[in-house]
């Protein structure tokens, strides 16, 4: 990378500093330079005790009032809003981050610079602890707010329906209650970092430009980076860590129609740390007869060469390790449908054509779009550049490091099904499942996640809810209370098809027992009667207890299945609260409310 | 004597299955609660002790044990339950229950024992009480099938070909009765009966045993001249049916059989019974009912290997013995009445009883009733018992017998029978026929070597020999367990292998042929190679310098392969 020359005159450097530092300079790459930025403001910030912010460069103390109100569900929200933070202040804006959760809602009405980052769960939720914030914002009581300007950027993931439903919604709901849209709204797709950071600088540098802030900092050297700093070493999203798999075997017993795999992978000399309720991000390799299949459905070849980023590479390289193949989403089939110019699919991803959308979209992969809508002399550059990157699946994480030091451990459960007379399989599950070789490494990174973490207090009772995978970081959470000898009750709730072959974690679970660190455990294998049993049913049967733990202040946590299970879950739960605590409807919703609020409530739902 | 309570002191010197019958609540323990821990497919330790007097042990998949303790799991537990059936006879309908519950809660097989009893494998715990209540709605039960009471009362299978079998098959089942221990938790835990008020069991719930039952288990067996089918002389307690002029005339007495040993350990052995005497009919239940209360008294319950009858009367002599249950009876035991036993085996094929019924025995190769591959023995017997009008009998050497067929349903069953491939069971060598193995691995947790598994393809291997030699119809009783506790009464044959380890066999030679000599040990911990090395020459042997009628047991003595066992203590000398 270039970087001007430094000398005596042009920094505060000693002479034999900056010809160190010219040497360097030039040896970096972008990506290097850009942590390195990040490190030295980070050393800093902690030297001057401001926190850990990363790019806390010394706050503006008379500049324009930024809020920039967050939801996150996932931490990658708030990442977004902390760079926003960083870049604004840098700009001679006073920036303070606000999460929605924590939002004193009679404040609103005050506010007059906005910037909104907001994250979409499921099918078109707000994330947790937003969602109160959502509900004001949207009822009657929400204030006008005239004076204000705002911009929005939405995270989500384009293969799902309702795609950045969240930012979209209130990006039109703040107009809709006068104020400004001073920037146009952003929708991020998985891989949001480069959409996001266009999106910051744009968004700043008008809101600099309408109130007239100076910029604190010289700009000369550092300009606006394409990509997020970060503090937690050399291995990152942007850079993932080889990870060496140290076991990967299958937990559940033989018979089970399920293939639940445990792995473990090294994190030796990588730096990278983590803690309970943290997710891990892996980068999969796609499966080679999919993406042969692929290439031989749209008649391309193999070798073809396409550009990825700065890299030329042949086709079906790219397809195995930098393209997702499989996954259908709309922003795909809408650059696909131009390609091949097919009315009829344009047709599907009209606006107003939903329904038909979801139906064809449901069961089927790229192959059945490809091949039921084939085009004519494509190459292969234009096909590539109708696909989005592959993505990192995020895993929750199923190890304490006090438990295993330098070790990384997932729960991963095989996808696979038949849609509309195809075999398929999830890619990273499969991936681990069938691809990985013998001394294969996986290209990893940590993900943190404040929003799914064990109580501050280690007395504090705690229960857990997490049929299936979802049990992975509640092993983690008792490996860390056993290791910080946390004296607080724990309660599992697991569940999942069968006693004798699905029980995951069984032998753990029962030590637990006999130790005393799990105080109690309740299960629900489906199918091992009559009629189907799930773990809302087994919190129903214990609704007393269960009230009575969240009255003595346990905290309640969700794993797993959004869709049938985390929404089945919290009916039980308001269900308990209304009964046992006698309560209406409205004030058990308000309780629950309150146990968000209070973060005592949290989920990890996928 | 009676049952006198036990100080403190006493009681913490003997065995730990002793103090927990003592704390057992007259077998109730714990078992309600352990059935109902959702955490685990298996039961306290101690609960597992007491299971064992309802008729059912917990078991483990052995061959699954490593793999799932790598994948985090739990040994795959599972339950076997034993059925009782005195004397070994049940009805169509029986058969179907057993049948239906096989493949609803068990594995999709039946096993005959060699004590005429029915298991059932792999019932899951959670499916444990369902299956025992439904076997009691069919009228069987499962309490002391198991455990230290007197267990399944054995008897010649065969009742309806005289007059003579048909009053003995009902003394069996009154001894059964009469034996069977009384304490109410068999209900409160398996059929919902309802609680003895106050939680604990009243004093006097089991006059017979005690709150301490017996120091061990205990077997009985009635057997019917000429046939020794049931191995009388392997039980503790056995009574020889004699006839006089065509009439019951009452039973010689046996007592102190039991085969049970624990390898290297020379002060354990198999022991055959003595006859000491002569009861008539009706003082049948008070003799049986002495001699289980002499050995309540005097058995040793501080050693459980050295805790068996046989060692009670070895201890202390069979005059002691017989003198000891006399005073108890108030009168003495008649003079042993003459008797003759010629076989032990079974007899393959149809037979017409004195009734005008008939009666086929079906070879069942260990005794394992399931559908196998081109030959659905299973399904063949569900449907023969869905228009049976007869009766089923297990025999003691894990055969069965359909009994009791009318003239005008026999070429029905015979259609059946062709249907299912079971016409021909018997044409098979007479090896083969005469064998028996226990179950062992996967499910027996005390097995050290295969059995059930391994015995059919051994015994392939050893009768392309017999074939060679012409010895294929040549009747030889070869039996095979996979631990030296006993269950195929492996020192009853004329060639015995007891596991030692897997692929490890002691090669035992020499018992009799009417099951009244037991075998010697002629090579100790050899593998399959060694065991036909060893055979082979032998067999050869046999076929050439046998003379007229002489059994493989006694020709091995005569040649001096190994020498005769007089009695047990010489087991080992």
């Amino acid at each position: 990378m270039q970087f001007p020359s430094l000398d005596r005159n042009n920094s505060p450097l000693s002479e034999e500093q900056a010809r160190l530092f010219n040497q360097f300079a030039g040896s970096l790459s972008p990506e290097q330079a850009s942590w390195i930025s990040g490190y030295l403001a980070g050393v800093r910030a902690v030297a001057h005790g401001s926190g850990g912010g990363v790019h806390a460069v010394s706050a503006p103390v008379h500049g324009p009032e930024l809020t920039i109100l967050v939801g996150s569900q996932t931490g990658n929200s708030d990442k977004v809003a902390e760079e926003a933070k960083a870049r604004a202040l840098a700009k001679g804006l006073k920036a303070t981050v606000k999460s929605m959760g924590d939002y004193k809602l009679p404040q609103l009405k005050n506010e007059k610079n906005v910037l909104v980052v907001i994250s979409t769960q499921g099918e078109g939720d707000p994330p947790d602890n937003a969602k109160e914030f959502y509900e004001f914002l949207h009822g009657k009581r929400a204030p006008k707010l005239e004076q204000a300007k705002f911009s929005v950027l939405g995270l989500g993931d384009s293969s799902y329906t309702y795609f950045c439903k969240m930012g979209i919604d209130f990006d039109r709901r703040l107009e809709e209650l006068g104020a400004t849209r001073i920037y146009p709204r952003v929708d991020c797709d998985v891989d949001y970092e480069e959409a996001a950071s266009s999106w910051m600088e744009g968004a700043l540098g008008e809101f600099v430009q309408a109130l007239g802030a100076t910029s604190s900092v010289s700009a000369s050297v550092v300009t606006a980076p394409s990509g997020f700093a970060s503090t937690e070493g050399v291995y990152s999203k942007r850079n993932p860590f080889p990870a060496e798999v140290l076991e990967n075997l299958v937990l559940n017993g033989r018979g089970s129609s399920k293939e639940t795999r445990h792995i473990e992978l090294s994190l030796e000399n990588s730096g990278l740390t983590y803690e309970p309720g943290d997710a891990v991000g892996v980068f999969p390799v796609n499966c080679p007869e999919v993406v042969d299949r692929l290439i031989g459905a749209v008649g391309l070849g193999a070798g073809d060469m396409v550009t990825v980023g700065d890299a030329q590479m042949p086709l079906r390289e790219a397809l195995l390790t930098r393209y997702e193949v499989t996954t259908l989403t709309r922003p795909m089939m809408q650059k696909y449908a131009a390609l091949v110019g097919s009315k009829k699919l344009a047709g599907i991803l009209k606006e107003d054509a939903l329904p038909s959308f979801i139906e064809y979209v449901n069961g089927r992969e790229i192959i059945d779009l490809v091949e039921d809508y084939p085009g004519k002399g494509m190459t292969a550059i234009e096909f590539a550049q109708t696909l989005r990157k592959l993505p990192p699946r995020l895993y929750s994480i199923a190890s304490s490091l006090a438990a295993h030091p330098e070790e990384v451990h997932l729960t991963v459960v095989a996808v696979r099904y038949q849609s509309h007379g195809r075999d398929r399989k999830g890619v990273c599950s499969t991936y681990f499942a069938d691809r990985l070789g013998e001394d294969a490494r996986v290209p990893v990174f940590i993900e943190h996640n404040k929003n799914f973490k064990l109580p501050a207090d280690s007395t504090a009772p705690i229960m857990m809810v997490g049929p299936g995978t979802g049990v992975a970081p509640f092993r983690a959470f008792l490996e860390d209370r056993e290791a910080a000898g946390a004296t607080g009750r724990n309660w599992l709730f697991f569940g999942d098809q069968h006693f004798e072959t699905d029980f995951m974690y069984q032998v753990e679970w029962q030590n637990y027992l006999k130790r005393g660190l799990l105080t109690r455990i309740d299960l629900a294998f489906s199918r091992d009667q009559k009629e189907k049993v799930y773990v809302q049913h087994r919190m129903l049967e214990q609704q007393k207890d269960v009230y009575a733990w969240l009255e003595e202040g346990a905290s309640f946590y969700v794993c797993g299945d959004e869709k049938r299970m985390a929404h089945d879950v919290h009916a039980a739960l308001l269900e308990i609260v209304r009964v046992q605590g006698g309560k209406t409807a409205e004030q058990a919703e308000e309780y629950v409310k309150a146990l968000q609020r209070e973060k005592r409530y949290q989920r990890d739902v996928y | 004597m009676s049952t006198t309570p036990v100080s403190p002191e006493e009681l913490a010197k003997r065995a730990e299955v002793e103090r927990i019958k003592d704390k057992s609540r007259f077998l109730r323990g714990t078992i309600t609660e352990g059935l109902a821990d959702p955490v685990t497919g298996a039961i306290s330790e101690s609960d597992g002790i007491l299971t064992k007097f309802h008729g059912t042990y917990q078991q483990d998949d052995r061959d699954l044990r490593d793999e799932r303790r790598k994948q985090k799991l739990e040994p795959l537990y599972s339950f076997m339950i034993r059925v009782r059936v005195p004397g070994g006879v049940c009805t169509p309908a029986q058969w179907l229950e057993m049948d239906r519950l096989a493949t609803t809660y068990a594995n999709h097989t039946i096993r005959l024992t060699t004590r005429q009893a029915f298991q059932l494998h792999g019932v899951l715990k959670r499916n444990l009480k369902t299956t025992i209540a439904e076997i009691n709605h069919a009228l069987m039960d499962t309490i002391a099938a198991c455990g230290d009471v007197n267990r399944n009362v054995m008897c010649n299978p065969n009742p309806y070909q005289s007059h003579l079998h048909a009053e003995v098959y009902e003394v069996t089942k009154a001894i059964s009765d009469h034996l069977t221990p009384r304490t109410r938790a068999y209900h409160e835990i398996w059929l919902d009966g309802e609680k003895v008020a106050g939680g604990e069991a009243k004093d006097n719930e089991e006059p017979i045993y005690g709150k301490h039952y017996l120091p061990r288990k205990f077997k009985t067996a009635v057997a019917v001249p000429p046939s020794n089918d049931v191995d009388i002389f392997a039980n503790d307690l056995g009574f020889i049916a004699v006839e006089e002029d065509g009439k019951l005339a009452g039973f010689n007495v046996t007592v102190g059989g039991g085969l049970g040993m624990t390898h290297s350990e020379p002060a354990t052995y198999p022991r055959l019974a003595d006859v000491i005497g002569f009861t008539p009919t009706d003082k049948v239940l008070q003799v049986a009912e002495e001699i289980v209360k002499i050995q309540r008294d005097f058995g040793d319950r501080v050693n459980r290997k050295h805790a068996r009858f046989k060692y009670t009367i070895d201890d202390r002599g069979i005059a002691w013995f017989k003198e000891e249950l006399n005073q108890r009876l108030g009168w003495k035991l008649g003079k042993v009445r003459p008797y003759a036993f010629d076989h032990s085996g079974d007899r393959y094929g149809w037979v017409e009883g004195t009734n005008k019924r008939w009666h086929l025995t079906l070879f069942i190769q260990n005794g394992r009733v399931k559908d196998m591959e081109g030959y659905p023995l299973m399904t063949g017997l569900r449907e023969i018992a869905k228009i049976h009008d007869g009766d089923f009998r297990l025999t003691a050497n894990q055969n069965l017998i359909i009994g009791n067929v009318s003239a005008k349903k026999k070429p029905a069953i015979e259609k059946l029978l062709k249907k299912y491939g079971m016409q021909d069971t018997d044409q098979q060598s007479a090896l083969r026929l005469n064998a028996m193995a226990c179950v062992a691995f996967p499910t027996c947790g005390l097995a050290m070597a295969e059995s059930e598994r391994y015995l059919p393809g051994l015994i392939t291997k050893l009768e392309k020999v017999l074939e060679e030699e012409g010895l294929r119809d040549e009747p030889i009783l070869i039996r095979m367990t996979g631990c030296p506790n006993g269950c195929a009464r492996p020192y009853l044959g004329e060639i015995g292998f007891v596991g030692k380890a897997p692929g490890r066999y002691n090669l035992y030679l020499g018992a009799g042929f009417r099951g009244d000599r037991l075998n010697k040990l002629y090579r100790e911990n050899v593998n399959e190679q060694q065991i036909l090395e060893e055979l082979t020459p032998i067999l050869r042997r046999y076929a050439k310098e046998r003379e007229a009628g002489e059994r493989f047991g006694d020709f091995v003595i005569r040649k001096k392969y190994v020498k005769a066992v007089k009695e047990g203590k010489d087991f080992h000398a």
